[in-house]
């Protein structure tokens, strides 16, 4: 039987182009994405074309699209807009599935949303709330779009969204665990040294491939191998490190972010002060996720392709 | 040829007769040093740490953070008050099973001593060696080194979830009922239960997990306190301030080197429902304080002396 077309908005970043190599060979993909992709298969049609235009409508209206994974949010809270078209964008593409009567919708949310925080319990479930954007306002636009599938989640019988929020996904992403532990020095902050939780990004296209099979819906957290402090990974990837007193850090941060020097805003260091980490037993019980990379492999995936 | 200045000879003769006699002489100290370390940690430390080792090991590593190598340093230093300064006794380590359980003990001493030394027998003293995994405050999360030291040694933020997990994983959770109230209360009011909390209970009851109850005697005499000085500290937003006369002589900030005696009573079962009333609860919690009670009036009335 033919599972029909699937159709990945943001096709053009990195976590896009591992997801669409491991769905071509089963059935038919379509992107749309606002970045150039290069040297994609043959049998892949991509839209060079940002999903709030009217031009992206005739790609989400054919008939054959069967299913939405929804990669499209910016993660980078200093784009100009990122907020409010993270949120357009997840109102269009919602908005297309109920018009559309496209059975399934898969967002990439993030673990992240969480927020880390010292009352944490050390492995968060899918019913703890998302408190990230109470410390860190840089946040809110990716809270909100979590929320925002969630208040469609159990309205719409007729399209199955499913919400995954992976822990922080490593590899040849350019995101901001994976930059940071891409950096030479590694800057942690002084007297604190939390458990990590990774995943490997093939492990999360495993999860997402996962995520569409049909009956599936709700919210899963994602986690990679066992959690380990971040001495011990920095360790494995033979970083070496520096210390900084969280005051000092914390200026300084600020300072940086503000001339652009860095792309790390100064909030985000209480993710490597505070656990922040989820429990994917109900991934695991409900869409036989299990990760299949180890901890040297998915802390080691950030240093491939480094110099391509 | 020139003639070998003078300090080329002294440098000669030095490295010649004087560096072997500082070797040996460090030596020696080193000897002695390592048999004082045995004979404070034992013949089988090294052993009891393999095990621990082994045990986290096999679930690939402790997921909060439990690090062998700090604890056995820590261990190391906390044997010598274990072994030699309070001279701890146990009685009744029998009682403890080989699963989860929850040690129900007396706190006191107007700082925590008692877990510490509870600790360490649990690991120094039991066969097999186990892990007791005390709950800590929600700020000490924040406290930079102290956290990173309380995770290292096994200890854990103090929420629910946290506590379930830890007894699912078949651990000891050391549980002080009495809280602060229990370490800051003075002199006069010795081996006196302060009023119970009842989470425990509820805890005990919903993971059907046996109490043991346990009395700690000696702490409560470690520290004199002549009573709080609560309007002062209230004034000075302190959170207890307790007279303590013998830390202004020299050598008294130390605690008394009272002999410590542990008494572990037999499991206690609780049935029922875990969301019962308080009332109910209640009657429960009471078995217990009363059990602990029972267990530190028999333990003082057959102590042979305060310090022997």
């Amino acid at each position: 039987m033919n599972p029909g077309t699937v159709l990945i908005t943001g096709m053009g970043g990195r976590l896009g182009g591992r997801l669409l190599r491991r769905l071509h060979r089963t059935r038919r993909v379509i992107g749309v994405g606002q970045r150039v992709a290069l040297g994609l298969p043959k049998d892949v049609e991509y839209h060079l074309v940002d999903p709030l235009r009217s031009a992206a409508r005739e790609v989400f209206s054919r008939p054959d699209v069967k299913a939405i994974v929804h990669l499209g949010v910016i993660h980078d809270s200093r784009r100009r807009g990122s907020h409010q078209s993270n949120l357009l964008t997840l109102e269009r593409v919602l908005g297309y599935a109920e018009q559309f009567g496209i059975p399934k919708l898969v967002l990439l949310s993030s673990a992240n949303t969480y927020g880390p925080r010292p009352e944490n319990p050390q492995f968060l479930r899918e019913d703890a709330p998302l408190l990230a954007s109470g410390r860190f306002t840089e946040m809110r636009s990716l809270v909100e779009v979590d929320l925002y599938a969630q208040s469609h989640l159990w309205r719409r019988p007729e399209t199955e969204i499913v919400i995954l929020r992976p822990a922080h996904v490593l590899g040849t992403v350019r995101n901001a665990p994976s930059n940071y532990l891409r950096l030479a020095l590694v800057p942690t902050v002084l007297g604190f040294d939390p458990m990590l939780q990774a995943v490997h990004q093939d492990d999360v296209t495993q999860a997402i491939e996962r995520a569409l099979m049909p009956g599936i819906r709700g919210i899963y957290n994602i986690a990679g191998p066992p959690p380990v402090p971040l001495s011990k990974a920095l360790r494995v990837l033979g970083r070496r490190s520096v210390g900084i007193p969280y005051s000092l850090a914390k200026s300084g941060l600020t300072g940086l972010f503000q001339f652009g020097m860095t792309h790390f805003p100064a909030a985000e260091l209480d993710f490597i002060r505070f656990v922040c980490m989820v429990d994917d037993g109900a991934a695991r019980q409900a869409l036989g996720y299990v990760p299949e990379h180890d901890l040297r492999e998915t802390l080691l995936s950030v240093d491939e392709e480094r110099w391509a | 040829m020139k003639k070998p200045s003078a300090l080329a000879l002294l440098a000669d003769v030095t490295r010649r007769s004087g560096l072997p006699l500082v070797d040996r002489v460090l030596d020696v100290a080193r000897r002695r040093a390592e048999e004082l370390r045995l004979r404070v940690v034992g013949h089988d430390f090294d052993e009891r740490v393999a095990w621990l080792r082994r045990r986290y090991d096999s679930m690939g590593g402790d997921p909060f953070g439990l690090d062998p190598d700090v604890a056995k340093r820590v261990v190391t230093v906390l044997s010598f008050f274990h072994r030699l300064y309070f001279r701890t006794e146990c009685v009744g380590l029998s009682n403890i099973p080989e699963g989860r359980a929850l040690l129900v003990a007396n706190h006191s001493g107007q700082i925590p001593i008692d877990g510490a030394i509870l600790g360490t027998a649990l690991f120094m003293d039991l066969d097999p060696p186990r892990v007791g995994r005390a709950m800590i405050e929600k700020w000490a999360v924040t406290l930079p080194f102290a956290s990173t030291f309380f995770n290292k040694v096994g200890q854990v933020v103090g929420v629910p979830e946290n506590a379930r997990r830890l007894l699912e994983m078949g651990e000891l959770l050391l549980i002080f009922p009495e809280g602060v109230r229990g370490i800051s209360k003075p002199f006069s009011q010795r081996y006196q239960l302060q009023p119970f909390g009842s989470g425990f209970m509820r805890l005990a009851i919903e993971t059907r997990t046996p109490i043991v109850p346990v009395a700690i005697v000696g702490a409560e005499e470690q520290y004199v306190n002549f009573g709080n000085l609560d309007g002062v500290a209230k004034l000075l937003g302190m959170p207890v301030l307790p007279m303590v006369p013998q830390i202004l002589v020299p050598g008294g900030q130390l605690p008394l080197p009272m002999k410590y005696r542990l008494h572990f009573g037999e499991p206690l079962h609780f049935g029922g429902d875990h969301l019962d009333d308080d009332q109910v609860i209640n009657d429960k919690v009471w078995l217990v304080k009363q059990t602990i009670q029972d267990l530190l009036n028999r333990a003082l009335s057959q102590r042979s002396g305060l310090f022997t």
